[in-house]
């Protein structure tokens, strides 16, 4: 970086290029009195503050005008002062005088400036007007909107507009009455707010300020325990209670930004419904219990059972350390290697799928990558709700001069921002894309040179896009030839390119297809192994990277390293001083049928709630009915959790110590930030307990660093990972030694298959497992809310229920009008699996045919309607299309 | 989308900056600024709701509430206001039950003050429509809205 001088006040001050006055000069511990300025936002010079005087040219808004070298800057002359005083006393002439009550006080820019400038309260009281109150917005269950306090510097303007693109806020009215308001001056709540927070965060007064505001007594980084992106936070606790959240912004993904669920929903930690010590059943009811009846109750129990009869359920929740020692647990205490997790209903195609073509299963680019690609295609990926902190950064690289390709059978949010939107129907994906490909193949666009050199079967593929003529593609995706055509045109010509995708790829009877036709299309533009580009899965959990990397699934020990390879399974045999299966065990939808059988009769879950998420939950109710030993470790009691003979209290993602993989591949710290609840304990504790007692060796550990050192030890992606080094370095997986900086963008040179080539893969397009018909004429699918995760265990406790609070099936105005059904109505929603009642909403968003329904209402169970039909390959259940009809209630 | 806003739209590209143009036909063609039908200029012009709203409350010329049978608008210029002009607004209120910026809720009446009609010689004013009375008197006002209760027109 080019270096500058200047001075400010006689002073030499060095600083970069392209600095501007105030930055150098609040760099250089000087202070310029400031309020509309905010580090994270453009300079807009409109509060007036920042004057200062460059000798012989005059008086300019030192936070929007550049350093120059060799300038003489002054920040105090009488003509300064006079300027700035009088900006300032018109400012605080309206303010209100009650700091002490104020949640802002000591930590105020404008009690600040008043402090610095200094005021006369006579002079100042002379001046104030009539006071006028305006109605304070209470509306929103995290934070309040007093418009008294308002400055007007519209730091909160350009952070909903700018930093994460909602544009909620903006100036209203003029002069003396302009204030900051909503569309229609709407309570906060009824408007277009994603409750984010960004602006509370910025808001340099008192105007905009969280409900709750107990100042934290201290404070601890951690990684968000909610979705897969992996932002940083800062836990704040005051005793034994965490009461703030707040991003890190020393974290190089969300750098201090968060969502609504990061931000606010940590009150599930501290809730009373939590589980704090452990029950089991007697006569169908549960009673607390000691943990030395419940674990030696469990460990009588395991003993008797031997390895076929034994499935454990891992978790895309729990750290590195904890599916570590679940799987450990799993194959070397009961041998068996029956252990799978949800990933099976979420990645199990992209697992599969990318490894195929590319030799490995996981987002090949990194999040911040985002920012410099020039074309961005999302498709099954609603990424504003699922994943918000990535959708902020596509959004702003659209606004940077990328296109947005978004394909969905809804019209999501990230439709606003788009070039291009197609809206096909509902598994029809491969042939969506496979049409694309043809029209980038037909039209010369390919990327001739990077197959030739890194890629094979490209001869076999191009003969199986004969079939995906535009004819055929428009008939089953119903989106137009044009748009077909301008979407291949766009994303074959503007590169770098970046894929997005997620369930809606994944969850089909054909989802590896899916996910294949995602590779190829990476493939045939060359948009793989450079940055910006690549095939980007956004993993759902937090950690759900990490658990299938620590190998928490039936065929592969951690390090993706398979379990009926000979040499593979001496390795662990000899670190874990056992004798180990090598057979591959069941997956996740394949162990309720083996229960059902009457094969498997124990369940261990750790951190899952398969009665609400699995497709076709009864046939799991059933099944879970059946089982003769069943222990569920959690930190609520879970619609699953009721079922179980015993139930261990674990300690939430705040009260232990780990490691997150997010889906970048990026190893981040869980850091303790307050003791655990009641009697619970973290979950690789009770399960290293349940074995010690089970008389076995290799579970003495007594934090989890040891337990990391051991995975770095086994596998070789993690080699050089240890807390010693995340202290001070960013890793992102492959990370093999100790001097290994980590990977951020896979496939660079040679992609991980045998041959090192990026495959390219035939394909045909095969009809989802269940199509609509006479008795259930529409499909459903399924989606995710903002305001929730997954089965809502956690977000199910607090202020996000006000935000929303039950299931709506959403519906097109067609459809709704031909059922005869006005918005807000009960309906039945009926398939061949089940019933199930919800409220509708009509809205333009779905398509006609398309009904979409989440899966966070345990009253409104969507998944007792979800096919189980699986995916041959990747054994994943079609959640996404199956055929339903309503009925009035 | 409404015919009506079809056809305002046809004569535009959807272009930000022709925002401000479409809002005064628009509020030509319905008498005022409709909610869902600003959301529609944003969608239209691809630009946030919230700044279509912020531009047309900035200026004085676009109106959020429908405009009365009978839209009244007191002069509240320097003339008007010397001469009485705030006790004018006061009985009008009265009169017709509503207040300044407010319609009624029948359509019948909508009321704003303007800050001035350029008849300053006739002050205190008020327009009704477009006529004007001027030397306004409490007596006059009262002659100008007698209440239509049997269905009889209250404007002489």
């Amino acid at each position: 970086m080019d270096k500058i001088t200047f001075t400010i006040d006689g002073q030499k001050i060095t600083a970069d290029k392209g600095m501007t006055i105030l930055e150098a000069a609040l760099e250089n511990g000087i202070y310029i009195p400031h309020l509309c300025y905010h580090p994270d936002l453009e300079p807009v010079g409109v509060c007036r503050l920042c004057m200062v005087e460059i000798e012989q040219r005059g008086l300019f808004t030192s936070c929007n005008t550049p350093a120059e070298p060799e300038i003489a800057v002054r920040t105090e002359t009488p003509e300064i002062e006079k300027v700035r005083r009088v900006t300032a006393e018109l400012l605080i002439v309206n303010h209100p005088f009650d700091c002490l009550i104020c949640e802002k006080n000591t930590n105020c820019e404008l009690q600040k400036i008043a402090h610095f400038i200094g005021i006369d309260e006579e002079h100042i009281n002379k001046m104030r007007k009539p006071e006028r109150i305006l109605p304070i917005d209470t509306s929103n269950p995290f934070f309040i909107y007093d418009p008294n306090r308002c400055v007007l510097c519209g730091i909160c303007v350009r952070t909903c507009r700018n930093t994460v693109s909602i544009s909620t806020l903006d100036f209203m009215d003029r002069g003396y009455n302009s204030i900051v308001s909503t569309f229609g001056n709407k309570p906060i709540l009824e408007s277009r707010c994603v409750s984010c927070g960004e602006c509370v965060a910025r808001c340099p007064v008192g105007s905009l300020k969280p409900k709750e505001t107990p100042i934290p007594s201290r404070e601890i980084k951690t990684t968000c325990p909610y979705c897969g992106v992996g932002c940083g936070l800062i836990l704040g606790s005051r005793g034994d209670k965490i009461v703030s959240s707040r991003g890190d912004i020393e974290n190089p993904i969300n750098k201090g930004q968060l969502c609504v669920k990061g931000r606010f929903g940590h009150e599930f930690i501290n809730h009373p419904e939590r589980l704090t010590t452990p029950l089991t059943k007697k006569d169908g009811l549960f009673v607390e219990t000691s943990w030395d009846e419940a674990l030696e109750l469990i460990a009588d129990k395991f003993s008797h059972y031997n390895g076929d009869q034994f499935v454990a359920l891992s978790s895309a929740k729990c750290t590195n350390e904890e599916n570590y020692i679940m799987q450990k647990f799993t194959r070397a205490v009961m041998g068996t290697n029956t252990i799978d997790h949800c990933a099976r209903l979420c990645h199990a195609p992209s697992v599969a799928g990318l490894a195929q073509s590319f030799g490995s299963g996981a987002m090949t680019n990194s999040i911040n990558e985002i920012q410099y690609t020039k074309s961005i295609f999302a498709i099954g990926t609603n990424t504003t709700s699922a994943h918000p902190v990535i959708a902020y950064k596509i959004k702003n690289a659209v606004k940077e001069g990328s296109k947005l390709i978004v394909a969905n059978p809804k019209e999501i949010d990230l439709c606003e921002f788009a070039d291009i939107f197609l809206q096909h129907r509902p598994g029809t994906d491969v042939a969506l894309l496979m049409g694309i490909m043809k029209v980038i193949v037909d039209e010369n666009l390919y990327d001739r040179d990077f197959i030739n050199k890194r890629c094979e079967n490209f001869t076999d593929f191009k003969s199986s896009l004969d079939n995906f003529t535009l004819d055929f593609v428009e008939r089953i995706t119903g989106v137009h030839r044009d748009k077909i055509i301008q979407a291949a045109v766009t994303y074959a010509t503007h590169k770098p390119g970046m894929l997005f995708y997620a369930m809606g790829i994944t969850q089909h009877t054909h989802g590896t297809d899916n996910v294949l036709a995602t590779s190829n299309i990476a493939l045939l533009t060359g948009n793989i192994g450079k940055p910006s580009t690549g095939v980007n899965p956004l993993r759902g959990q937090n950690n759900v990277q990490g658990a299938c990397d620590l190998g928490a699934l039936p065929n592969v020990y951690p390090g993706y390293q398979k379990v009926d390879v000979p040499a593979i399974k001496q390795k662990f045999e000899k670190a874990w001083n056992c004798t180990l299966s090598e057979e591959p065990g069941l997956t996740h939808t394949e162990i309720f049928d083996s229960i059902l059988e009457g094969k498997i009769k124990v369940l261990y879950q750790m951190g899952e709630n398969p009665v609400i998420s699995e497709a076709n939950a009864s046939h799991v109710i059933k099944a879970i009915e059946q089982l003769e030993f069943f222990v569920a470790q959690d930190i609520f009691l879970t619609e699953t959790a009721r079922y179980a003979d015993v139930v261990l209290p674990a300690s939430s993602f705040a009260e232990k110590d780990g490691t997150f993989t997010n889906t970048e591949r990026r190893v981040q710290r869980v850091r303790k930030a307050i003791e655990p609840l009641g009697e619970s304990k973290p979950d690789w504790q009770i399960t290293c307990e349940i074995a010690k007692r089970m008389g076995k060796e290799g579970f003495d550990f007594t934090h989890p660093v040891q337990i990391m050192d051991e995975i770095a030890s086994l596998t070789p992606s993690y080699g050089g990972i240890s807390y010693e080094r995340l202290e001070y370095h960013d890793l992102q997986w492959p990370c093999p030694n100790d001097t290994h900086m980590g990977t951020p963008i896979l496939h660079s040179e040679s992609f991980a298959t045998a041959s090192g080539k990026g495959k390219f893969m035939p394909l045909t397009y095969k009809p989802s497992f269940e199509l609509p018909d006479d008795d259930y004429p529409l499909i459903l699918t399924t989606d995710r809310s903002l305001y929730h995760f997954h089965t809502a265990t956690m977000t199910r406790k607090g202020g996000l229920v006000k935000l929303r609070d039950r299931e709506l099936v959403e519906i097109n105005p067609q459809d709704a009008e031909e059922l005869g059904l006005t918005n807000a109505q009960l309906v039945k929603v009926i398939s061949r699996r089940g019933v199930v009642k919800s409220q509708i909403k009509i809205t333009d968003v779905s398509q006609k045919g398309v009904i979409s329904m989440t899966f966070h209402f345990a009253e409104s169970p969507t998944n007792l309607l979800t096919n189980d039909a699986i995916d041959p390959v990747a054994k994943i259940p079609e959640t996404k299309v199956c055929a339903v009809r309503i009925e009035k209630v | 989308m409404e015919e009506r806003l079809k056809k305002i739209f046809s004569s535009y590209t959807g272009k930000q900056h022709e925002l401000i143009p479409i809002l005064q036909h628009t509020q030509n063609e319905y008498g005022y600024l409709p909610e869902n039908i600003m959301l529609d200029i944003a969608g239209f012009i691809r630009v946030p709701e919230s700044r279509v709203y912020s531009v047309a409350t900035f200026y004085g010329q676009f109106r959020f509430t429908p405009k009365g049978k009978k839209h009244v608008m007191v002069c509240r210029g320097t003339a008007c206001h010397v001469r009485g002009a705030p006790r004018i607004l006061e009985e009008t209120e009265k009169l017709i039950g509503i207040k300044e910026g407010e319609t009624s809720p029948d359509l019948e009446y909508s009321l704003e003050t303007v800050a001035c009609i350029g008849a300053c010689g006739l002050a205190p004013n008020m327009m009704v429509n477009d006529v004007t009375h001027g030397r306004l008197t409490n007596k006059k006002i009262h002659a100008i809205f007698v209440r239509k209760e049997k269905g009889e027109s209250d404007e002489k």
